[in-house]
């Protein structure tokens, strides 16, 4: 049964990218060592010789032709929700170095 | 002021007894008189008025106009629509305007139809209560003190409160049927991939679905009508029924095997909805349904199967929000890993967090097999059990929840005693089939759901046989 413990937070946390403060650590672990108590219920359960499932439709290589086609959008429609821009790109911080 | 049925409004407008004008307007006037409610973030107005003119023009000129021509609807915050903001009630999408339109509003423009205004839920559907969302709660038009159920809560009050004739929700885990139970009206899940998700903020993928909240179940059919079928956008899309879903002639219920699934009807259901939900099953027996009992065993380990996939789904889906391409960004980041966590954590609240992090959890090494395999295998039982239910009945039924709607705050605490409040709803995400949930009288003078599953693809018959139900109730 899991017992997530603080350092188990904070690395969730970490891979997520989620900043937490050290009051909400305390809180998101018990309450989610409540619900991973809960979802324990399945460990006992027996799939022998079933298949995970991963969709529900049934479909497979659902294809469409590789043409290009044109939109009506203008670059500056398809930028103006980002927040740092500059010269028609988006700009980040230095991801190598 | 109640509004005509969809056909009634559309056949008026295109009579020119009625103007689409007329209708937006009375509309926004609705929408501002019943704001105590809280049930709509922002309208979009101004697009709104643009597009009802248009219409207005067209049909002026003896040009042709669409079949939903003229009817005003509301959509979920969580769906992309031009002309204002889409934000998925979370603080993270403040002030984001879309570039681009879901396809279901597409479909729905295309026939005429007139998107006036956005309306609140859980932050990025993450909830059953609509209390989750970032910027207000939505009171349930009974009883202010209640919540409306969600997390298409506003959605669902929108319709109630005859904001306008239909509102579009989405259901992942029962969002669209859990508030129509608990505000009073028709609540409609397709088939997993009848709608195109294409515009709509992702939340589990497996188990997302776009679909109508109406006052009646032939409104629910129309809606569905124009928005369903595939969508090159989709990939999960599946094709649209050839002879549509609109009712043209009601579906007799004479025959028609209905179960009645015993692990909803035990322990943990109010006596008092399961007296109201009893008394349906009895209407649709004396009207010449073949009802008995039926239990689908793996039901109780559904919810568990749930909150092992949908977290794990929603873990990947928010990743996208990172405050680099849209949405709140930190401003004078330290660094690339800064800029990520800085915007996240200021971005998003408590539920979103605790899923991503759930989902984290049982997506990670060491973890997988153990939680997310091994609940996408349960899931497969679950499938099995209710394809062997559907070789011998017709329709399943049962309670949509179990109990009617909680007051604003009982559950805010206790996120696992909130996730419980979903407990007859999730299967039906899991395995993709259709239902529906439509009124059942109340108790305490509070609305109770009666919820109707069909076998996967079988929409157009169960909209038949909802507004069978739905007339003798």
């Amino acid at each position: 049964m899991a017992q997530l413990s603080n350092e188990d937070i904070l690395k969730l946390a970490r891979l997520a990218r989620l900043g937490v403060t050290d009051e909400e650590v305390e809180e998101y672990k018990t309450e989610l060592n409540a619900i991973l108590g809960y979802v324990d219920l399945l460990a006992d359960v027996d799939v022998t010789g079933l298949e995970p499932t991963s969709q529900v439709t049934g479909l497979t290589n659902v294809t469409r032709p590789d043409i290009v086609k044109q939109y009506d959008y203008q670059t500056s429609d398809l930028l103006k929700n980002v927040p740092n821009v500059e010269n028609n790109l988006i700009k980040v911080k230095r991801m190598i170095g | 002021m109640a509004w005509d049925s969809i056909a009634t409004i559309a056949s008026k407008v295109k009579a020119g007894e009625i103007t689409a004008t007329d209708l937006v307007e009375q509309s926004l006037k609705t929408i501002s008189d019943k704001s105590s409610f809280n049930a709509i973030i922002a309208t979009v107005e101004d697009r709104a008025r643009e597009r009802a003119a248009q219409i207005d023009a067209a049909i002026a000129a003896g040009e042709p106009v669409g079949r939903l021509a003229g009817v005003p609807f509301i959509a979920k915050d969580n769906f992309l629509v031009f002309g204002g903001e889409t934000t998925a009630a979370s603080n993270i999408l403040r002030g984001f305007e879309a570039p681009y339109q879901s396809t279901a509003i597409n479909r729905l423009e295309a026939e005429g139809a007139i998107c006036v205004a956005k309306a609140n839920l859980d932050a990025f559907a993450h909830g059953s209560s609509t209390e989750n969302s970032d910027f207000f709660t939505t009171q349930n038009p009974h009883d202010e003190t209640r919540v409306p159920g969600g997390s298409s809560g506003g959605s669902a009050a929108s319709v109630v409160l005859d904001l306008a004739p239909f509102a579009l929700g989405t259901d992942t885990g029962g969002s669209i049927r859990l508030p129509a139970s608990f505000t009073g009206c028709v609540g409609y899940k397709p088939t997993y991939g009848l709608v195109s998700r294409s515009g709509v903020v992702a939340m589990a993928s497996s188990t997302d679905v776009i679909g109508p909240i109406t006052k009646s179940v032939e409104d629910a059919a129309i809606v569905l009508d124009v928005m369903a079928g595939k969508d090159e956008l989709d990939s999960t899309t599946i094709e649209k029924d050839g002879q549509g879903y609109v009712i043209d002639n009601q579906g007799l219920l004479s025959g028609k095997k209905v179960g009645v699934i015993k692990e909803y009807m035990g322990e943990g259901l109010n006596p008092a909805v399961k007296e109201n939900i009893t008394k349906a099953i009895e209407a649709m027996k004396a009207a010449g349904a073949e009802v008995s009992e039926v239990s689908l065993p793996s039901l109780p380990l559904a919810l568990a199967v749930y909150y092992i996939v949908c977290p794990a789904e929603v873990s990947s889906n928010l990743s996208r929000y990172d405050g680099q391409r849209y949405g709140h960004a930190k401003q004078d980041a330290a660094d690339l890993n800064d800029s990520y966590t800085g915007s996240r954590e200021v971005g998003f609240g408590k539920e979103a967090k605790r899923r991503i992090m759930i989902g984290t959890y049982v997506l990670s090494s060491g973890y997988y097999d153990a939680y997310y395999r091994k609940a996408q295998t349960v899931r497969t039982k679950l499938i099995n059990e209710f394809a062997a239910a559907f070789e011998q009945y017709d329709v399943l039924v049962g309670p949509t929840a179990p109990d009617i709607a909680f007051k604003i705050g009982e559950n805010a605490e206790d996120p696992l005693q909130m996730y419980l409040t979903d407990i007859m709803t999730v299967a039906v995400n899991l395995v993709g089939v259709p239902a529906v949930s439509i009124p059942a009288g109340t108790v305490d003078d509070m609305p109770v759901g009666f919820q109707i599953i069909g076998k996967q693809r079988s929409d157009r018959e169960l909209l038949a046989l909802a507004a069978q139900t739905e007339a003798i109730l």
